[in-house]
């Protein structure tokens, strides 16, 4: 096995993918003017629910999904065009990411009829907002070992436990919570968890912030006592989540935003370069990365598109592209000194050290590095 | 792949394996001569596989091309094939007759600071000046030129002369210097570039080192499961893994960024792709080599074993036609003048008034 679909060539595109670019560049810099938003150290990484739905406005959420639904029907490729030019221009868009990249597709995989009808239109809206409820204090990679438990109660379920590192929970309305519905099996570890949505209003549910080390409130940690959720919005299978997650956290890997989050800081540095006559080289092994990333990205969102789960490559293009965001500020200081650095002062340099202090999380977040090489490992029949 | 692409490929990846004997590749790496191997190769075409439709090929595309160039770096091929449609795409910029079937063929410069030159001497045209590191130099049976005048580059070519001196790259492939000096030449064609030479060749050496680390990968993965140690075969190893899982990241980037230059040089001069393509593919070499060599243990540093034909044109490869540091300052440079705004515009769809400049000098 040799990862040979990164060949784009069998692959049939559509013929109007420049004009989607050059439309979502036209609104985006429309958007800038009309001082909606500008690039900003923390890139794309921002919670904005006008933005999101003024985005919503011009049909580029939910953008796949069938027009019933309040999706537009197009392809695969045409959001991944859409998805990469909000990204690299530093669009906010996070308020409605995670329900655009994965809920949607869920809840069209395994959702029932009154789901995907009260849900997908107000997310294609740009006004419904999701956020993840995987890990727990004691359940980070091994996510068959949670403990938060949904058990059965008068027309629904009860939920007691807690999650931790949920991005937003303090802005979105709704969780897609996995939960235990029964006891751990050692023979089968990954049966026996079930999704649900989980409304953050709810009573019982109690939302903690935890402070990064940049000093940003993105994590909280989410207690839930006794918090009850109707039948209704179990998603899928009793028991099922584990079979249902695979598609969710291939689409969660496979985008651009796996190395589209040190891109601000490679803008600043190539004009700080260019300014300074040094670090060229440092600048030009980047932006190779960054092209062939592009092109592999692109390559899996055609793999979407042809119906195929992308589950080891989402993994490698994740593992490169992590690391791509991590060499971004280690590359600036081969050329950026201290002295440099007095130099330029803080703004100039803002997005650099915004991206030096997240290295750290982005080979973490949506799966560690270790997990997704294991995934790797296991496609080349090593394991 | 077009089709007649394709049935090539399907032809050569047979004749590779049945021809490619150890005992061939030892004669190779000794710097001696593949003619037979050559020959083989000729039966099937491979020779012109660059030639175009109206010079009487069959009009492969640059991708396909690349593709074909995977296949001889998977197999590690000894012969100057690369090389003899390099200086068949220089013959045709010039508008000179192809090369006869069957002829093995090589081109300088591969240097950009070799600059020989092309001088009238009453009714004669004579051709001085030292060519380097000219790949299957002492095997190939024609040397294109490209030479400079005072009115611009031509394209020249003749029957090769013998070799001023012999060298050769880690994998022994003949690298050898051509001393001229005042040779009458007559075969001479308006037009050529150093510079496209030095992208095309580039080209090609980053899809060959990404056919090389395909076949690299296939074997790492093969002897891991295999080899037993402590009980177990070491690919049920954590740490070797995750090494493995390295190795087919680095693999697979050379892989696409290989195919999409490949692509893009079907529909232009793809230069800022073909940069990062060779940028990219020669520092997966690196990492892939080193993790191979390191999985393979003690066997795999012996002669014996299979893994050194690929892994020594790896470090060979990566440094011709431009190393990973040489195209990193040319491609940096390049963004450097596009700025940082648009550089994510360009690097989705490069715009090639902005690399045509000569090399040398963006690359300072």
């Amino acid at each position: 096995m040799t990862f040979q679909s990164f060949s784009l060539q069998d692959a049939a595109l559509p013929p109007d993918l420049d004009r989607l670019r050059e439309e979502v560049r036209d609104f985006l810099s429309d958007e800038r003017r009309a001082g909606h938003y500008e690039r900003t150290p923390d890139g794309w990484d921002r919670y904005d629910p006008d933005f999101s739905r003024r985005i919503g406005a011009k049909g580029w959420i939910g953008m796949t999904w069938p027009e019933q639904y309040g999706g537009r029907a197009r392809t695969s490729l045409e959001r991944y065009v859409v998805t990469e030019e909000l990204l690299t221009s530093g669009a906010p868009v996070r308020a409605h990411w995670l329900a655009d990249r994965q809920i949607g597709p869920l809840f069209l995989a395994y959702g029932s009829e009154e789901q995907k009808a009260e849900y997908l239109p107000r997310i294609a809206a740009g006004d419904c907002y999701f956020c993840a409820g995987l890990s727990e204090p004691d359940s980070g990679s091994d996510l068959s070992s949670i403990r938060t438990r949904a058990e059965r109660s008068d027309r629904g379920w009860r939920v007691n436990g807690r999650k931790i590192w949920t991005s937003y929970a303090h802005r979105a309305h709704y969780m897609n919570l996995f939960a235990r519905t029964s006891p751990r099996d050692e023979k089968h570890r990954h049966a026996g968890v079930s999704q649900f949505i989980l409304d953050l209003a709810s009573p019982g549910v109690s939302i903690r912030p935890i402070v990064n080390i940049a000093g940003d409130h993105d994590f909280n940690e989410v207690v839930f006592e006794d918090v009850f959720i109707p039948e209704a919005r179990l998603i899928g299978q009793v028991g099922g989540a584990w079979g249902q997650v695979s598609t969710e956290l291939a689409h969660e890997r496979s985008g651009s935003e796996r190395w589209v989050n040190s891109f601000g800081a490679l803008v600043a540095m190539t004009d700080i370069s260019a300014d300074l006559e040094a670090g060229a080289g440092q600048v030009g092994r980047l932006t190779a990365h960054l092209w062939t990333l592009h092109r592999m990205s692109f390559a899996i969102a055609a793999m979407i598109q042809r119906g195929v789960v992308p589950m080891a490559e989402a993994a490698l293009v994740k593992d490169l592209g992590t690391s791509f965001d991590q060499a971004v500020p280690a590359a600036a200081r081969d050329f950026i000194t201290e002295e440099r650095r007095a130099d330029l002062g803080p703004e100039r340099l803002a997005a650099i050290d915004h991206a030096a202090l997240y290295a750290p999380s982005h080979s973490i977040r949506g799966g560690t590095r270790e997990i997704l090489r294991g995934i790797i490992a296991r496609e080349l029949g090593l394991r | 792949m077009s089709e007649i692409a394709g049935l090539l490929a399907d032809s050569a990846e047979r004749l590779f394996g049945q021809r490619l004997t150890k005992a061939v590749r030892d004669e190779a790496d000794q710097g001696g001569l593949t003619g037979g191997l050559w020959d083989a190769c000729a039966e099937l075409g491979l020779d012109l596989a660059a030639l175009t439709e109206a010079r009487g090929g069959a009009g492969l595309t640059d991708a396909d091309l690349c593709a074909m160039a995977r296949l001889a770096g998977r197999h590690a091929l000894p012969v100057p094939l690369v090389e003899t449609w390099l200086a068949e795409r220089a013959l045709a910029t010039a508008g000179l007759e192809p090369l006869p079937e069957g002829t093995s063929a090589t081109i300088s410069p591969v240097l950009l600071s070799d600059a020989p030159e092309l001088l009238r001497d009453g009714g004669t045209w004579r051709l001085s000046g030292t060519l380097r590191r000219v790949p299957h130099g002492r095997h190939a049976r024609v040397l294109v030129v490209i030479a400079q005048t005072a009115e611009g580059w031509r394209t020249v070519r003749m029957d090769a002369p013998d070799p001023a001196a012999l060298d050769r790259n880690y994998a022994g492939e003949p690298r050898d210097s051509f001393r001229l000096d005042g040779v009458s030449v007559t075969a001479i064609g308006e037009g050529g570039s150093r510079d496209d030479l030095h992208f095309d060749g580039a080209l090609f050496r980053a899809a060959q080192m990404a056919g090389a680390m395909e076949r690299v990968l296939d074997m790492t993965v093969a002897y891991a499961k295999e080899r037993a140690q402590f009980g177990r075969t070491i690919s049920k190893f954590q740490a070797v893994q995750q090494q493995i899982a390295r190795l087919a990241g680095e693999a697979a980037a050379a892989s696409a960024a290989s195919h999409a230059a490949g692509d893009a040089r079907s529909l232009g001069p793809a230069r800022f792709e073909t940069a990062c393509a060779k940028l990219r593919a020669g520092e997966a070499a690196g990492e892939v080599a080193a993790i191979a060599h390191q999985v393979h243990g003690a066997v795999g540093f012996t002669h014996e074993y299979h893994l050194h034909f690929l892994t020594r044109r790896l470090w060979s490869w990566r440094d011709e036609f431009g190393s990973e540091a040489e195209w990193s300052d040319w491609v940096g440079a390049i963004a450097g003048k596009v700025g940082g705004e648009g550089l994510w515009a360009f690097l989705v769809k490069p715009d090639p008034a902005l690399t045509a400049g000569p090399k040398e000098l963006a690359g300072g």
